[in-house]
């Protein structure tokens, strides 16, 4: 350890993280500043006559925004340069959630992983316990044989939670623009998926019930009662939202044209989910590199034109209705059969068999302790949250705990846009910019 | 196939179905423009792994395995295609930043180099993102095991 503290420290002497003022930068520097500000090189960032139109120092100031500001979304920490109330500068500073998952997971066995990465992203976590159950899969060599039912249930379960995820957003976006009443809207309905969630897997967060090899536990009887209760209630209400939201012009105007972004720079800063698609590029994992049975429903891309915070709202709801409707078709197509591969290797024995089986109860035990063996490589998937996309990276050195689990996580690439969006907007708009990126804090930091 | 696959220095590769070329420092730069200028405008994912563990890892002939592993995941929306580079870094080495090619690696390049320690020449701002500024130590090497040293507070005397 000493040796490794030793040059460790001789790194780490980089300086802080903050903004820094003006006065206390050069010319230089402010420049490189502002080019990492803008995503652009240190020449095109200098091209920038905007840029080299000199501030004065007095007539600017650095404020922080968060990272206890309600409208964060957690602890996210902006430092704005405002000149009056126009924001010339951002820099969103992170890390106050991190945790350290990433080191943890190194720790767990890809059984017990599911625990860790469905903490992420605590409003999807079936979908990042679905990523790291198909990285593991992949490993696996079993990706080709998870039977037809564990695959069209974790299709219908991802699909619902992109809808709590999504009402959640109403709730949140419609709290930040000061429509208070659609965040009691929308935490209602999001909790009405939950009930589901909570019926099937036990949990309403956090479920851990995606797992390599299937799913812990068959659907529960009656399911498909509270799906459709679901889908015959949400229309009507979705239908109420969009008057009282879209049919308000405050509504309209604090978000139309605010935190603009191209095309082109959603492709450069690597934005993905709602935010590319709100460019108008009509890029969805779940079509154009289909994974589970979307090869198999019938659901449209919804994509924007405009690029602003508008459009972004009007994608997520809309994809609420999209979701609405691949769950319908999974209920026609929900076939019988397995929720979970017949492996011995990877699945445990039934509960029933270990009261009646020595041999069974060994091999449950075995595969809860120790876990199973995956094969030595490395594999990385992705798949399309309700963020964009999240992807696991796994290397294997052919234990039963991942060598190194990384999960590229949309929020952490999608908040460097924040900048951006930002630059040359009014202070106001900051609060509806953020709220329209729909960050995750604990997926951002990890 | 991606165009860079013929170019010097890049070891073609096959993991699990996916693309993966390994690259050498030298051309790194150069394969990441190649294939940008083809299509893979898009740099999704930007990590790294440390194989001080796992030294006796399988890498392919004419790749000569060091100790970090820098793994960058790029995506061509118009192909719908998707590749990864594997860069071999030894201990104290620093690597080419991305930055100009992939604006998108500003934060992930800060990560790794918050995380594992490996330097990125040209990043704008190299700082850490995660942990507090004045952190001892990078936490995902594998020589850096979790609960082993005291719990740092920002700020508190030692």
């Amino acid at each position: 350890m000493t040796t490794i503290d030793a040059s460790a420290g001789a790194a780490t002497s980089e300086g802080g993280q903050e903004l820094k003022s003006r006065r206390e930068i050069s010319q230089k520097a402010l420049m490189r500043e502002a080019g990492a500000v803008l995503r652009m090189s240190e020449s095109a960032a200098a091209a920038l006559s905007e840029v080299q139109g000199d501030v004065g120092e007095d007539q600017s100031m650095i404020i922080n925004m968060g990272p206890q500001h309600p409208s964060t979304h957690g602890v996210l920490r902006l430092m704005l340069e405002l000149q009056g109330e126009t924001v010339l500068r951002c820099k969103p500073i992170i890390g106050y959630l991190h945790t350290g998952m990433e080191k943890t997971g190194e720790s767990l066995t890809f059984l017990q992983g599911g625990t860790n990465v469905t903490r992420m992203d605590y409003l999807s976590p079936l979908n990042n316990e679905l990523v790291f159950s198909m990285a593991t899969e992949k490993l696996l060599g079993i990706d080709g044989d998870i039977p037809e039912r564990a695959q069209w249930m974790r299709m219908l379960l991802s699909e619902l939670n992109r809808m709590s995820s999504h009402l959640l957003f109403l709730a949140t976006n419609g709290m930040d623009i000061g429509a208070v009443s659609m965040m009691l809207y929308g935490w209602r309905e999001r909790e009405e998926v939950l009930r589901f969630f909570q019926k099937v897997t036990g949990l309403r967060m956090n479920h851990n019930f995606i797992r390599p090899g299937g799913l812990a536990a068959d659907l529960p009887a009656g399911w498909r009662d509270d799906v459709l209760r679901l889908l015959d209630m949400l229309p009507d209400r979705l239908a109420e939202y969009e008057i009282l939201m879209n049919g308000q012009p405050i509504w309209r105007e604090r978000l139309q044209g605010v935190g603009v972004i191209t095309q082109s720079e959603a492709i450069a800063l690597a934005a993905t989910g709602p935010i590319l698609r709100s460019t108008g590029i009509a890029w969805d994992l779940r079509r154009d590199m289909p994974y589970l049975k979307y090869r198999e429903v019938d659901f449209d891309v919804v994509v924007g034109a405009h690029g602003d915070a508008y459009d972004r709202y009007a994608i997520r709801f809309n994809e609420i209705r999209e979701s609405m409707r691949i769950v319908r078709q999974i209920l026609e197509k929900m076939p019988s059969g397995d929720f979970r591969i017949q492996n011995k290797k990877v699945t445990p024995p039934p509960r029933g068999r270990i009261d009646e089986s020595m041999e069974a109860l060994i091999h449950h035990f075995k595969i809860f302790t120790e876990g199973f063996k995956v094969p030595e490589g490395e594999v990385y998937v992705a798949i399309e949250s309700p963020r964009g996309e999240i992807g696991c990276y796994i290397a294997s050195d052919g234990s039963s705990v991942p060598y190194r689990m990384h999960v590229r996580a949309p929020s952490f690439v999608n908040v460097q846009c924040l900048p951006h969006m930002m630059r040359g907007g009014l202070v106001a708009d900051a609060v509806a910019v953020i709220s329209s990126i729909d960050p995750v804090l604990g997926e951002v930091d990890r | 196939m991606p165009v860079a696959v013929g170019m010097q220095g890049v070891v073609a590769h096959e993991s699990n179905g996916q693309q993966v070329l390994f690259v050498e420092d030298t051309s790194y730069l150069a394969v990441v423009t190649a294939l940008y200028e083809s299509g893979f405008t898009m740099c999704v994912d930007l990590t790294a792994v440390d194989y001080l563990a796992n030294p006796a890892r399988v890498v392919p002939s004419g790749v000569v395995a060091r100790r970090f592993e820098v793994v960058v995941n790029l995506l061509s929306i118009t192909d719908r295609e998707r590749v990864r580079l594997r860069l071999q870094v030894a201990d104290g080495d620093s690597v080419p930043s991305l930055f100009d090619v992939h604006p998108s690696t500003e934060a992930m390049e800060r990560e790794v180099f918050d995380m594992f320690g490996i330097r990125f020449d040209g990043h704008p701002d190299l700082t850490r993102i995660l942990m507090p500024e004045d952190w001892d130590g990078h936490p995902l090497r594998k020589d850096y095991a979790q609960g082993r040293i005291p719990v740092q507070f920002k700020g508190a005397a030692s």
